[in-house]
Parts: structure tokens; sequence; C-alpha cells
């Protein structure tokens, strides 16, 4: 069985579609990323599995007892709340302070457990929420932007550690990103999201998908060839060839 | 009977009412919901009218109409008015209802007085048990709900991912308002509970360094403004209620240059 279906799922906010038929399953040991344009309705995807929004057609079916961690686009700390790296980890449910040690060691912040959460920069409170949600030892993780505010090896040390979870935890992990290239070569499943599925299957099926490349265009170079020139390329005359044509 | 003295039944009073108020003045400060807390208090004067009116008891009244306005702004806050607008609609309209609806009973213009502005003082032993009751639900209420409740106001995505439902809590904290506001309204009196929920966790902040260490330092500073504004009125023969609004500011103002020095250094 599936850890989380989404059957026929339409979505309705402020009565404009969002979403509509959308038909997934995600599975243990899988990275799914979600690619689309900005408003296509990634993030208000992953808050439908979470079930802080609810389906207005269709339906979610999560496995009994399935614990998802959770990393949020963005999380505002009312400067009123006081709150410690150490206390944020411990909620809601109360962990030992070698359990929260270790996790903020593993994200690679250990030394920040004292720190006021609305003192971090962006890439340290990125890592910090990462760390709570590993804390859940989750069976899915979803990630929403999660590599906001991370430098690019930071961004890459984070998706290492994201392969890395996937075979220690087994978990299914769901990413959105932006960060097309790196995201994609990093992922079994590539699901390109505009309101409905366009396109779904292994990351250069997709980038060769002709829905994919309506939305992105060819001048991202399919963002799979991009990633591949990588290692050779340090230039970027290719690119400015491909704008131009 | 050491309740038999006023001042006694006064300061116990006093203390009860300000160590519900200001843990759950904590959450009204992190949700950014102070008028909130004014507009069920502000509603509250429509229950003693009623109340009056009808012969019930002051408390039942207060609880029942509080209760509805704070579910009435609940569910309205949902359907997209802005919350300052609303607030301030419905806080001052139940507040002028109160006054008009009072207006119609003869006789008890003077006992209205009591009620907009307390009479600690005049309060019974009976009051003193209904209070420290009132006080011990809320207190239970919050610690039973207090992870979740604090996940909620954090986050609601994230309380949604580790299975809480924040609508459920934001109930919690409506409901346990309600409470507050009927067993304070005889204490500081309906204009003045907002400042009961509100300032001592304002002056809380700049010392606490968790959400838990905030919520016990308002309740010592809610119950030392209680006790140094009941005898700062008796010394000074000054209203009760609002000589304890004040000691509570001024404390608001010392923590406040505190913090501010502290953050400097």
């Amino acid at each position: 069985m599936s850890l989380l279906s989404l059957e026929n799922v339409a979505v309705r906010l402020g009565g404009a579609d969002v979403l509509r038929d959308v038909t997934l399953n995600f599975d243990r040991g899988e990275i799914v990323t979600i690619v689309g344009p900005n408003g296509s309705g990634k993030s208000t995807l992953l808050r439908t599995m979470i079930g802080a929004v609810a389906p207005s057609a269709g339906r979610v079916v999560r496995m009994a007892g399935l614990r998802i961690g959770y990393v949020p686009q963005s999380l505002h700390i009312d400067p009123t709340l006081p709150m410690t790296v150490a206390r944020f980890l411990s909620l809601p449910v109360r962990r030992g302070a070698a359990e929260v040690a270790a996790a903020l060691a593993q994200a690679g912040v250990a030394t920040l457990g004292t720190r006021q959460m609305a003192r971090l920069s962006g890439g340290q409170f990125q890592r910090v929420l990462l760390a709570r949600a590993l804390l859940e030892k989750p069976d899915l993780l979803l990630l929403d932007e999660a590599t906001r505010g991370l430098d690019q090896p930071g961004s890459a040390a984070f998706y290492h550690q994201v392969e890395e979870l996937r075979q220690t935890l087994g978990c299914g992990i769901v990413m959105v990103s932006h960060e097309l290239h790196v995201v994609m070569a990093a992922s079994d499943r590539v699901i390109c999201l505009n309101g409905h599925i366009c396109c779904e299957g292994k990351p250069d099926v997709v980038a060769s998908a002709p829905e994919y490349r309506a939305l992105f265009g060819t001048g991202t170079g399919g963002a799979l060839a991009l990633y591949r020139h990588e290692h050779t390329h340090s230039h970027d005359c290719d690119h400015s060839q491909e704008a131009a044509s | 009977m050491i309740l038999d003295s006023f001042l006694i039944r006064a300061a116990l009073a006093g203390v009860g009412v300000a160590l519900a108020a200001a843990p759950l003045g904590c959450f009204v400060v992190w949700r950014r919901m102070a008028y909130f807390g004014d507009a069920t208090a502000h509603a509250a004067i429509l229950g003693v009218a009623l109340s009056l009116a009808f012969s019930m008891s002051v408390f039942v009244g207060a609880l029942v109409v509080a209760l509805a306005m704070a579910g009435l702004v609940s569910s309205l806050s949902n359907r997209g008015y802005a919350m300052d607008t609303l607030l301030g609609v419905l806080a001052h309209s139940a507040l002028a209802f109160g006054l008009v609806a009072a207006s119609f009973l003869t006789g008890v213009r003077l006992d209205l007085m009591a009620y907009l502005f307390g009479d600690i003082l005049a309060v019974s032993r009976t009051d003193v048990m209904v209070i420290w009751g009132g006080a011990a639900l809320v207190l239970a209420l919050l610690s039973w709900r207090w992870s979740a409740l604090l996940t909620a106001t954090l986050n609601t995505d994230l309380a949604y991912a580790s299975g809480i439902d924040p609508r459920r809590e934001q109930l919690v904290l409506t409901v346990a308002l309600a409470v507050v506001v009927a067993v304070a309204i005889k204490v500081v009196g309906a204009l003045l509970i907002g400042a009961m929920l509100v300032v001592p966790a304002a002056a809380a902040r700049p010392l606490a360094r968790t959400p838990e260490s905030m919520a016990i330092i308002a309740a010592v500073i809610g119950a030392a403004s209680a006790l140094g504004g009941l005898a700062a009125a008796f010394r000074f023969d000054t209203p009760t209620g609002p000589t304890i609004v004040c000691v509570a500011a001024v404390c608001f103002a010392v923590t406040a240059v505190f913090g501010g020095v502290r953050r400097a250094a």
C-alpha cells in the first residue's frame, strides 16, 4: 500500500480552481520532485497532503499511523514569542536533550540549541526546520522549497543529506523546488504540475516531454541537460546560443 | 474565619484572576488577538444586563454572552473580514447594546458601574470560590493542551502535519478566554480585563527565553500587580481595578527599559 494517495483531487481556494483531477501515489524509498511555474498549485498540493487544505472533490488516503515530516516554504515566528531552537525541536512532542542534540548535529547546526529562533540566519533556520522534521522519524518527508536561503554548497549538501535519509530512514520524500537542474537529477520521479498534472515520469522523460517544454521553454536547456553540462562547462556560451535560437 | 476580612478576599480574588489571565494573555499576545479579549469583555456587559434583567447569576450570564461573542468572532474571521475592523465593530456594538439594555432596567445604574470598572473590595466568599474555580479550570485546560496550542500558534501548517487541528485549539483558547472574562469582571471590570491579559504578558516578554518561562513570569508579575495595586489603592484611596492595572503598566515600563538595556549590551 502507498504511504499516501491522492484520488482525483480538486482544490478550490477563494473561488479559484487551484488543483483539478490530481491522482498520485507516494511510496517508501522514493524521491519525487514536483516542478511547475509560480501559482501552479505546488504548495497547495503539499498542504492538501498534510491535511491543512480540504479537497473540494476527490480524496486523500493516508496509510494508518502515517508520520509526516513537513518543512514549510516559510515560517514567520512572531517576535513576541520567545523560542529557543531546542524548545522548537520539542514541539509538539517532548524530546530528550540527547535526541535534540543529535538532530542538530545531523543537520549541521550543533551549536545553535540555546539560540532564539528569531536570531537565526535564513540558512540556519532551514536546517533547524529539517532537524525538527527528522525528529518525527517520518514515513513521508515533505519539503517545500527547502533550500531557500541556502548558498550553493549548502543546498548541494542539503540534497546529499536528503539522498542519505532515503537510505537510512527508508522514507518517501516529496520535494518542491525551483532549482530544476539539481532537483531533477536527484529524483526518481518528476511531476510537472500546472493546476493539473501535465506530465510525470523519470527525469529525462519529463525533461523532453512537450508539456514540460511548453511550460519551461527550451531555453532552460531542459533542466537536465544543464545539469549534465555542469561537469564539463563552467562558461555559459551554450546558454546564450540557446537563448538566441 | 480568615475569609471574613474583605481585604483578604480581595487579595485572593485578584491573585486568582492574575494567575489564570497571565498564561492565557501570553497566547493572546503571541497570536495578536489583544482586541479579541476586549471584544469578549465588552460583550460581557450585555451578559450582566441580561442576568440582572432575568435575575440570573451574573457569572453565568457573562459567561454565556462572552462565549457567544468569542464564537461569533472566530466564525466571522474565517469569512474574509479584516480582523481589526471586525473586532472594532463587534466590541463597541456589544458594549453599546449592553449599556442600552441596562438602561431599561430600573435601579441598577450604580451596579453597572461596578461591572464596568470592577469592585474588588465587594467580592463575597462565593465570588472568591467562583474565581478560583474558573482559574483552576482555565489553567487545567491550558496545561492539558499546552503543546498543541503552542504548535498551532507557531504555525498552522506545522500543526496539521503533526496531526493537530488548529481550529480545535482556537476553540480551547476561546472558551478559556470567556471563562476568564466571566470570573474577572467583578475584579477589574469589563473595561480593564484586556489589560490584565495583555500587560503582564508584555511585561514578561523581555525576561523570557522560552514560552513556558514567559507564562510563569507573566503570572508572577500579574499576581504581584494585583497585590501591589490592592495595597496602593488602600493606602491612597484610589479605585482598586485601575490601580492594579497601573502597577502592571509600571512593571511593563521597567522590563521594557531593562530588556532594551540588555539587548544593547
